[in-house]
């Protein structure tokens, strides 16, 4: 049976009728037509789905959108401004950190809700963090340097 | 006059891989496609270099069954050897072409011209006439020559830099996979799987079915393959989960844990053959060792996915597998449609290291294509089908024999093999798609097939070692009849055959005191071969290397991919306690001329952290139910706390033509870490993957 359900969704507000079980990441791509969030298992083990809910990092491939009514939603869309990219994701172009680049959405939504918590993290407390993130073209080397990378990118815009 | 290539003698016409287009940019075809190893940014890297064009005056075409050219499979690294190596030629003769018209045109002698971002310049200033303005007076129906010599590594201003994927910022912003491919009244589709050949569909309940999904679910059944299908994804979705768990199947597939196992694979009957040598007529001192991996997932982090539309008696596919023109074969052979009414497109999916459900998934969405013309079909493998239904990477056991001289080094070398196929990629050796198998009449079985070693070997692959040893060998045992499909895994038969020659090499330097890589030195004769080992020696510093036994090791590995691709040499430190943990790497490789150097070190970081994986972390079970690891917590990989550093260095090799990169490090890697473990513990283990309970095993013995 189909509800009502307000989300706001990378800034804009949007009334949904759809059934309250209906997954947020099915929703986000085939309602909104935001196709960043990925399908990886719908298990919430891969993390190629996560995206922010209120600015925490969570899977939203199980996640029932009827749980989240009035909940701020980022996705890998959203995290650039209109006029640059977000320096996660210029720092990811800049160390080539990807290869068939399905998980990097999930990776760039984790990692920005880390940096948000840490902006000056080791290497090792980024892999920590990131590890719920499954990659499997073996990018992780290019991706931690890319992290690394914008952290310090970001830290250099707010001195 | 430049010899064609293997990709040009089947695709002789220009146009098939050039055109120039109306909008002042060049049209590059070519039938291998990008699957995250970034082959398209190279490939086009080298038309623009034979063009003098831009980068960014370069479109590819990649994979397009209808107007690109036939490559085949995109696999086994042959991408830049083949196809770079076809479109070089091609935009060569095209240039050369091209400049000969601007000549006549511009009543200048040729050699006054030069082209630059695909403008011609006489005597180096503008002319008024770039190579659009004269295409229209080119034939480019005519069929390559190979007249037009290529440019010198020395002219070269594009090839051998760095230059960014061309594909990535799509990526990092949110699109570009055919997942995320939306047509005009497309439906989703989800599938119901046969469980095994043979199995019969005896009952489906289809009002729980149409219950779980909420109904408006239509369901499309060809006798033992059925979909469903509808506007809503999450219904669909719930419907094949429903169908999957309320199915009546007869004759479906049951497995037992142990035919998991290397050691079932190798007591099975086999087919028997010998490659390299004859065998050694004196008996001599003789040392062998075995080892052993267990059946691999490609574990692609997406599900296999396709496009179908069925419309005016045409079939269009969309879809990520490996081959576009033996996709269209495949599925027309399938389906009894004639090839030109199938057209088949490429468009990127995640990696997928091989052969997995891509070209299956194909298939599912063009059968239900025709079920329901006039409407595009976009048909999601589940996460648990891709797991219980791509085909395997083959359990293997390696035997390695090696005769020795009075000093103790190998002048005879056997490696003894056993193995399920290699290669069983749809239409290769008389295999199909797997839903054929669901059809009223199913394919023929299949006869024993193996990728034969002069196209690189399956099982087989990497079985001869590099080293000067004197009579080489290897005898291979093709498992034919195993209960799963099993076919190419990034590497092949190289990771466990390297794993295990190199693995009885460090064995062999070891009983007579001597250092692992001073014994290598010593056997080894082929120069870019010695380069790579002493270029990883230098970078791991492997002469402050100690005595070992301590829980920590240095291991080194070596090879050269199919014997005659890119050259490896990777160094592994581990930590071993209670597991082993990989805290560097160091890999020197020769991929003689390097197209694209980060591209190509990005590929090497790659298969290097895939391989750790494979030789600690990975493990396919069986069950009654067919294959038991159906997600990532019963098949896990390697997480980014236990990534080490990784540090990959090119050695200058641009006199060699370029070779294929994308998996010359992962048998060097398997066998570093090998190496490394049996430095750290003073004992080996033979077996992949090296676990806890076999690290505890290997410390007991």
């Amino acid at each position: 049976m189909n509800e009502c359900h307000t989300l706001t969704v990378n800034g804009h507000v949007h009334e949904l009728d759809v059934p309250s079980t209906a997954p947020l990441l099915d929703v986000l791509r085939n309602h909104l037509g935001l196709k960043g969030s990925r399908y990886g298992c719908g298990l919430e083990q891969c993390g190629a789905c996560m995206v922010l809910i209120d600015g925490v990092a969570a899977y939203s491939c199980s996640r029932e959108i009827g749980t989240l009514s009035g909940r701020t939603i980022t996705t890998v869309e959203g995290l650039r401004s209109a006029e640059a990219l977000h320096p996660l994701q210029q720092a990811f172009l800049d160390e080539q950190a990807g290869q068939c680049g399905y998980c990097l959405s999930g990776i760039l939504i984790v990692a920005k809700a880390f940096l948000d918590r840490n902006p000056d993290p080791t290497r090792a407390e980024i892999a920590a963090a990131l590890d719920a993130n499954l990659c499997r073209c073996g990018s992780h080397p290019r991706i931690l340097r890319a992290v690394l990378k914008a952290a310090a990118d970001m830290r250099g815009k707010m001195a | 006059m430049t010899a064609l290539t293997f990709s040009l003698k089947d695709n002789p016409r220009l146009d098939r891989w050039l055109r120039f287009q109306d909008d002042h940019t060049v049209r590059i075809g070519t039938g291998k496609v990008e699957l995250g190893q970034g082959v398209l940014t190279a490939l086009a890297q080298i038309a623009a270099e034979e063009l003098d064009l831009r980068i960014d005056q370069v479109r590819m075409m990649s994979g397009n069954s209808v107007e690109g050219p036939g490559e085949g499979y995109t696999a086994s690294s042959w991408s830049i050897e083949h196809s770079g190596a076809a479109i070089r030629l091609v935009a060569a003769e095209v240039r050369a072409l091209a400049l000969a018209r601007a000549a006549l045109r511009l009543n200048a002698a040729p050699d006054e011209l030069t082209v630059a971002d695909g403008a011609f310049l006489k005597n180096g200033s503008p002319s008024g006439i770039d190579y659009w303005s004269i295409a229209g007076e080119l034939d480019l129906s005519a069929e390559a020559t190979g007249a037009a010599a290529p440019k010198p590594q020395s002219a070269h201003r594009l090839v051998g830099r760095s230059v960014p994927r061309l594909d990535l910022p799509t990526k990092l912003t949110g699109a570009g996979f055919i997942q995320d491919m939306v047509l005009p009244r497309m439906l989703h589709a989800r599938t119901l799987r046969q469980p095994g050949p043979g199995a019969a569909l005896l009952q489906l309940d289809e009002k729980i079915i149409q219950r779980r999904a909420g109904g408006g679910v239509r369901i499309v059944r060809l006798n033992n393959f059925v979909a469903f299908v509808g506007t809503d994804e999450t219904a669909v979705r719930a419907a094949a989960v429903a169908a999957t768990e309320c199915a009546v199947w007869d004759n479906a597939l049951s497995l037992s844990p142990e035919q998991a196992t290397p050691d079932w694979i190798a007591s099975q009957p086999s087919d028997d053959r010998l490659m390299g040598d004859p065998p050694p007529e004196l008996a001599t001192d003789r040392i062998c060792a075995r080892f052993t991996r267990p059946f691999l997932s490609h574990g692609s982090i997406a599900p296999s996915c396709a496009i179908a539309l069925y419309r005016d008696g045409v079939l269009t596919v969309w879809s990520h597998a490996q081959g576009m023109h033996p996709l269209r074969e495949n599925i027309a052979r399938t389906v009894g449609l004639s090839l030109d009414a199938v057209a088949c497109h490429h468009v990127q999916g995640a990696g997928c290291y091989g052969h997995n459900g891509a070209d299956d998934a194909a298939l599912d969405a063009a059968l239900v294509a025709l079920a329901l013309p006039d409407q595009p079909i976009r048909l999601m493998w589940r996460r648990e089908e891709e797991f219980g239904y791509e085909p395997l990477s083959s359990a293997m056991a390696v035997t390695v024999h090696a005769g020795l001289d009075g000093a103790g080094r190998p002048i005879d070398w056997t490696t003894e093999i056993w193995s399920a196929t290699h290669g069983q990629r749809p239409g290769v050796g008389g295999a199909s798609l797997l839903a054929a198998h669901a059809m009223k009449t199913p394919p023929p079985d299949r006869k024993p097939f193996d990728i034969p070693l002069e196209r690189g070997g399956g099982a087989a692959r990497n079985g001869i070692p590099l080293y000067d040893i004197g009579p080489k060998r290897i005898e291979l045992h093709l498992i034919h009849d195993v209960p799963v499909r099993t076919s190419s895994l990034r590497g092949l038969g190289a990771t466990l055959n390297v794993f295990a020659i190199e693995g009885l090499l460090d064995d062999l330097a070891g009983r007579i005191g001597e250092d692992p890589v001073a014994y290598r030195l010593a056997i080894l004769s082929d120069p870019r071969a010695r380069r790579v080992l002493e270029k990883a020696a230098a970078m791991a510093n492997w002469s402050s290397r100690e005595a070992g036994g301590a829980g920590s090791g240095l291991g080194i590995g070596l090879a050269r991919y199919k014997n005659s691709s890119a050259y490896a040499a990777v160094v592994a430190a581990v930590e071993v306690d209670e597991a082993v943990r990989v805290t560097d790497v160091w890999c020197a490789v020769d991929a003689g001329l390097a197209i694209n150097p980060d591209g190509i070190l990005n590929q090497i970081e790659g298969n290097i952290v895939q391989a750790i994986s494979w030789t600690l972390i990975e493990e396919v079970r069986f069950g009654p139910q067919g294959i038991a690891t159906l997600d990532w917590e019963s098949y896990p990989v390697i997480r980014f706390s236990e990534i080490p550093e990784i540090r990959v260095e090119l050695v200058e090799a641009g006199e060699y033509p370029p070779l294929g990169v994308g998996e010359c490090a992962g048998g060097p890697t398997a066998a570093a870490i090998g190496n490394a473990v049996a430095h750290a513990l003073g004992t080996r283990i033979h077996d992949m993957p090296m676990t806890r309970d076999r690290i505890m095993k290997a410390l007991m013995a």
